[in-house]
C-alpha cells in the first residue's frame, strides 16, 4: 500500500515532469513508438486483410501465420533482432520497431479481413449486379461495412503495442520502459510501479479515444440495425425481421 | 429482344444446372420464367448481367453477343430487382437509388432529383429519402429496389423472385404496382419467380422450367391454362388439383363459378370489352 502511495507521490513531484527522463518526454516517446509501429503495421495487415476479405483467398495461411506470430515472444525476438542488427542508439529502433509490427499484425489482419467477410454477401452481390467494379465494391460498400471492426482491430492492436513498447528501453531506448528496465536492478521498486502506472494510464485514455472513434465510424444506417436486439449477426437477422415485417 | 441459344451451365462442383436452353424474349414485354428451385431460373436470369457466364451457348441482346461485352459497363445498362432488396445498409434510400447513376458519372444532384422522381413512380412517399434501408419495411424496401433497377432508365429489367419474402397482401400490391409501372414504361422484363399465380398475372411469355432448365412449355398464361403441354404443366399450374378447374353452377337463377373441390370462386358476368386480359 505504501509503494503505491510512494508511487503516486513520485508522478506529482514536479522535478520529474521536465528534462529527458520527465514524465511528458517519456510519454511522448513512448506515443512515438506505438504511433510508428501501429501506422506501419496496419499499411501492411489491413491492406493485406482487405485483399484476403474481399477475394477470399489465403485465408486459412492467414490464420495459421497470424497464430504464429502471435506466439513469438517478443522480449526473445528483440533480443535476436537486436544481436542481428548490432547494438546501437541509431539502429535500436530498427529491431524494436519489427517487433512491435509483428505484435500488432495479427489483431490488425484478423479485424479486417473478418470485418469484410461479415458483410452481408447478398448485399456485395447486388452491388456486383448493378455493375461496381470490384474495387467500387471494396471501397464504398465492404470498407464502409467493415470500418467498426477493423477499427476493432486497430484498438486491440494499439493496446498490445503501448503495453509492450516498454521492451525499447532493454536495448537502450527511451519510452516509459525506461523507468521500470532502470529501477529494476536497482530494487527501487517505487520506479517500477510508476511505469507500470504511467503505461496502464496511458493505455485506458488512448482505449478511450478509440471506442470514441470506433462509435463515431459505424455507418448511420448500420448504427440503426445494431440498436435492434440480437448481437454478431445483426446484419442478417434484422434484414429478415424486417423484410418479414 | 434477348436470344439465349443453345446455353447450358454446369457448375464447378459438377451439377448440370442448364441444359440446352433456348428462348428468345421478345422486346418491350414481360417474361416470367417460373420453376421450382432447381430448375434454373435464378441462373438463366444472371446469365443476362453476366452474373453468370455459361458454360456453353451464347446469350444475345439485339444483335450483340454478350459475352463480348465488358460485365461492368453491361451490368450498368440493365436494371437488377432481387428478392431481398440488396439495398446498401450504409446509404439512404434516394442515395441507394441513384448509386448507379452516380456510377456513371451523373451529377449528384441530377441524380437526387431523378431518384426523388423514380421514388414516386414506385410509390414511395418522398419523406422516406433520407431514411436508412432499416428503417422501412420489407415492402417498402422492395419498392426502393424497383426505383434502384429503374434508376439507369435500362432497356432491360431482370427481376429475381422481387416479391417473394414479402407478405401476401403486400406482395399483391407490388405485384398491381409492376402491371402498372410496365404499362407505363414497357421495358423488356425477366421476372424469375416460383409462383405461378404470379407469373399469370404479371407475364406476357410465361416459360415453365423443370430441373436443369430443360423448358415444359412456353406460351401466354390463356395459351398454357387452356393446353397444358404435359402432365408436369398441369399439376404446376394447378389444374389437376381443381384450383383452375371451374365450372359453372346455377344459383337462385344466378351463375357462380365453382372450382374443382366444388368451392365458391365467383360470380359469372356477361363479358364487357375491357373485363380481363387479353389472351
Amino acid at each position: 500500500m505504501n509503494l503505491f502511495g510512494d508511487a503516486f507521490r513520485w508522478i506529482l513531484e514536479p522535478s520529474h515532469w521536465t528534462g529527458p527522463n520527465g514524465i511528458p518526454n517519456r510519454i511522448l516517446e513512448h506515443l512515438a513508438y506505438t504511433g510508428l509501429t501501429v501506422l506501419i503495421a496496419t499499411l501492411i495487415a489491413v491492406a493485406l486483410g482487405l485483399y484476403i476479405g474481399h477475394t477470399g483467398r489465403f485465408r486459412g495461411i492467414a490464420v495459421s501465420v497470424t497464430g504464429a506470430m502471435r506466439a513469438l515472444p517478443t522480449l526473445g525476438l528483440l533480443v535476436y533482432l537486436a544481436v542481428l542488427f548490432g547494438l546501437g542508439i541509431q539502429f535500436a529502433l530498427i529491431p524494436t520497431i519489427i517487433v512491435l509490427v509483428v505484435l500488432a499484425i495479427p489483431p490488425l489482419l484478423a479485424g479486417a479481413y473478418s470485418g469484410v467477410q461479415s458483410v452481408d454477401g447478398r448485399t456485395v452481390d447486388a452491388a456486383r449486379s448493378m455493375g461496381m467494379t470490384e474495387w467500387q465494391i471494396l471501397w464504398k460498400v465492404e470498407v464502409p461495412l467493415a470500418l467498426p471492426l477493423i477499427l476493432g482491430g486497430i484498438r486491440s492492436a494499439v493496446l498490445q503495442v503501448v503495453a509492450t513498447a516498454t521492451v525499447a528501453a532493454y536495448i537502450s531506448l527511451g519510452g516509459l520502459g525506461r523507468y521500470i528496465i532502470d529501477a529494476l536492478p536497482v530494487r527501487d521498486y517505487t520506479t517500477v510501479l510508476v511505469g507500470a502506472l504511467l503505461v496502464t494510464i496511458l493505455a485506458l485514455v488512448l482505449d478511450g479515444i478509440l471506442i470514441l472513434c470506433q462509435r463515431l465510424t459505424v455507418p448511420a444506417g448500420v448504427r440503426a440495425i445494431r440498436s435492434s436486439p440480437g448481437q454478431r449477426s445483426t446484419t442478417k437477422s434484422a434484414s429478415t425481421v424486417s423484410t418479414a415485417a | 429482344m434477348i436470344r439465349f441459344d443453345g446455353i447450358s451451365k454446369r457448375f464447378p462442383d459438377g451439377t448440370l444446372a442448364v441444359d440446352d436452353f433456348t428462348i428468345t424474349i421478345p422486346s418491350r414485354t414481360t417474361t416470367v420464367f417460373v420453376g421450382s428451385s432447381g430448375s434454373g431460373k435464378t441462373t438463366l436470369l444472371r446469365m443476362v448481367n453476366r452474373m453468370v457466364d455459361p458454360t456453353s451457348g451464347s446469350i444475345h441482346i439485339d444483335d450483340d453477343d454478350i459475352s463480348t461485352l465488358e460485365p461492368v459497363a453491361l451490368r450498368r445498362r440493365i436494371g437488377y430487382v432481387m428478392q431481398n432488396s440488396g439495398l446498401l445498409p450504409h446509404r439512404t434510400v434516394v442515395d441507394n437509388v441513384a448509386t448507379v447513376p452516380l456510377l456513371t458519372g451523373v451529377s449528384k444532384r441530377e441524380a437526387r432529383a431523378a431518384a426523388l422522381d423514380l421514388m414516386d413512380t414506385v410509390g414511395l412517399d418522398r419523406a422516406l429519402a433520407d431514411r436508412y434501408p432499416s428503417q422501412l419495411s420489407g415492402g417498402q424496401q422492395q419498392r426502393v429496389g424497383v426505383a434502384r433497377g429503374l434508376a439507369i432508365d435500362p432497356n432491360i429489367l431482370l427481376m429475381d423472385e422481387p416479391f417473394g419474402a414479402v407478405d401476401p397482401l403486400v406482395r399483391s400490391e407490388l405485384q398491381q404496382e409492376l402491371v402498372r409501372i410496365q404499362k407505363d414504361l414497357a421495358k423488356t422484363i425477366v421476372f424469375v419467380t416460383h409462383d405461378i399465380d404470379e407469373a399469370f398475372l404479371l407475364g406476357d411469355q410465361v416459360v415453365i422450367l423443370k430441373t436443369g432448365g430443360r423448358i415444359a412449355q412456353v406460351g401466354t398464361p390463356a395459351e398454357i391454362l387452356a393446353n397444358p403441354a404435359d402432365e408436369f404443366v398441369d399439376t404446376f399450374i394447378g389444374a389437376e388439383r381443381g384450383r383452375r378447374a371451374l365450372s359453372i353452377q346455377t344459383v337462385n337463377g344466378k351463375e357462380v363459378v365453382v372450382d374443382g373441390t366444388g368451392r365458391l370462386a365467383g360470380i359469372l358476368r356477361s363479358p364487357t370489352p375491357e373485363s380481363g386480359r387479353s389472351a
